[in-house]
């Protein structure tokens, strides 16, 4: 997850709940998927990708596109209203979404027809008894518009979608302390397991915490009413743990965690096998093969894919960036580099990129075409980092 | 008794007689960030002015360092190569990039003196 910034004229510019927040921290400001967004604070980018890595750190991810998918036949109810919505949105994602359990979140893909990524996504089934039925989906903010069209043009019969992105804030607090410091307000916070949704009270307002992220470390997503958005941000700012984090170290964080950027590493053009997310289309799923594109997924499983999105370590201390050139020891081009940067937690530079499938094996030394120039590098597993997500 | 100069792509040439010392300012490594990696030419490379001499690369970015100036390099600042953060903590002193014996030292002319230099990034806030 993660998007690509579009270019948005600037008073077209949105704002999130936290706006004047960020200005007043003396964040740098910058356009990014038609918001004006936070690339760092004071700290700087290095700083608070540490920052996180060791305490915590606490992003505005308020561009991001929460909705709620309802099933529209009332009648149902339970485990049957669960099916009838996992059933929909199962026609547009290879995930298992029926096998949820109430509460349970899961990282899954719209896929065009060719079996090409559209956006990435989490859908998680709601907690409550009196609450199947419903799916908790967050989407990219680059990409939601289009996702909710796509939703509604393809299940809109089935199940109502209810976009919740403009009255409402999310928030994402990482890093070690995240576990103490929200139990200090939301005591649930703290049994709650990864990829698990609990419904909360914050400032007297209904919220939704879910125990994810995306840097690699374990955390918190708070989907909370604008209304109080910045009154909690403040108090997670007032304890000693928590600094602010732009978008900047949440991109070098998500990197290092191997994680994918929509539009930079996944994209119409790639295949969850191609983007090493064969892991996320459900064993189920694979039997029954009707999810979109499922007769390219199936043979790119079966056979392997001619192409793998892997990690990449460039030899010495200069990162190789997106557009970098990957060749074989002949000089022919095998790959190219499609996020890449310096991992400050690593200590070295760091990337990822797609190459053929003959050259994706752990440990194959490649060259990279840096400005002109050859670099030594070798295809590495990832995360860089060790995770450390809540077992 | 050295003469410093300023560029609007925030270089600051610093000339004792024919031999200029080049790096960035401050006001440049503040608006980077945390430098991680600074690649510099070889020693006897000539350029020409506007030619990449340099680049720098942040956790962000990757940044062209271009010659203020017309020579040939005739030392580069190996301190960078172990310690880019040089950069960050003294841009106008020990994080200095390379050293340039001048081809035509009177295009130093052309360039901003620290007064003008201080005016015209105040004109960029």
């Amino acid at each position: 997850m993660g998007t690509t910034p579009t270019t948005a004229n600037e008073e077209a510019l949105l704002k999130t709940s936290l706006h004047a927040l960020h200005v007043e921290l003396g964040a740098k400001m910058v356009p990014f998927a038609g918001y004006e967004m936070p690339v760092q604070y004071k700290l700087g980018v290095m700083g608070e990708h540490n920052h996180t890595r060791e305490k915590a750190g606490l992003f505005d991810v308020s561009h991001m596109g929460p909705a709620f998918l309802q099933v529209t036949d009332e009648s149902l109810t339970g485990d049957a209203a669960h099916d009838a919505v996992a059933e929909a949105i199962e026609t547009l994602v290879p995930g298992d979404i029926k096998g949820l359990k109430p509460g349970q979140m899961r990282y899954t893909q719209f896929l065009n027809p060719q079996g090409g990524i559209m956006d990435d996504l989490m859908v998680t089934r709601a907690l409550d008894p009196d609450r199947q039925g419903t799916l908790f989906l967050v989407a990219n903010a680059g990409m939601k518009e289009s996702d909710f069209r796509h939703i509604e043009a393809k299940i809109g019969d089935r199940a109502r979608l209810t976009r919740i992105d403009r009255d409402r804030s999310l928030l994402a607090l990482q890093g070690p302390a995240a576990v103490n410091v929200l139990s200090r307000f939301v005591p649930e916070a703290r049994d709650l397991s990864f990829m698990e949704l609990c419904r909360v009270e914050i400032e007297g307002e209904p919220a939704l915490i879910t125990r994810s992220g995306y840097t690699g470390e374990d955390g918190y997503e708070i989907c909370l009413m604008n209304s109080v958005a910045e009154t909690f941000a403040r108090k997670l700012l007032n304890e000693t743990e928590v600094e602010p984090i732009g978008l900047g170290a949440r991109d070098s964080l998500r990197l290092e965690a191997g994680l994918c950027l929509y539009g930079h590493d996944i994209d119409e053009t790639t295949s969850p096998v191609e983007a090493a997310l064969t892991w996320s289309i459900g064993k189920r799923r694979r039997e029954e093969a009707n999810f979109p594109g499922a007769t390219r997924i199936l043979k790119e499983i079966t056979d392997g894919p001619s192409r793998k999105r892997v990690g990449i370590r460039p030899e010495g201390r200069g990162p190789a960036r997106e557009g970098t050139q990957i060749v074989d020891a002949s000089g022919k081009q095998i790959g190219i580099v499609t996020s890449g940067g310096f991992g400050p937690t690593a200590d070295a530079p760091v990337a990822m990129g797609y190459v053929d499938a003959a050259h994706a094996k752990t440990g194959t030394a490649v060259t990279l075409v840096v400005r002109g120039k050859p670099r030594a590098a070798e295809i590495a597993a990832m995360p860089f980092i060790e995770k450390r997500y809540r077992k | 008794m050295s003469t410093i100069k300023f560029t609007e792509d925030h270089e600051w040439i610093s000339v004792d007689g024919d031999i200029a010392t080049v790096g960035i300012t401050d006001y440049a490594q503040g608006q980077l960030g945390d430098v991680v990696f600074v690649e510099l030419p070889e020693v006897g490379r000539e350029v020409a002015k506007g030619d990449e001499a340099a680049v720098v690369e942040s956790v962000k970015a990757a940044s062209e360092v271009y010659a203020p100036l017309g020579g040939e390099i005739v030392e580069v600042n190996d301190v960078l190569d172990g310690a880019p953060a040089t950069v960050n903590e003294d841009a106008e002193g020990a994080g200095w990039f390379v050293k340039l014996k001048l081809s035509d030292p009177s295009e130093l002319d052309d360039l901003m003196d620290e007064a003008a230099y201080k005016s015209f990034v105040a004109g960029l806030d």
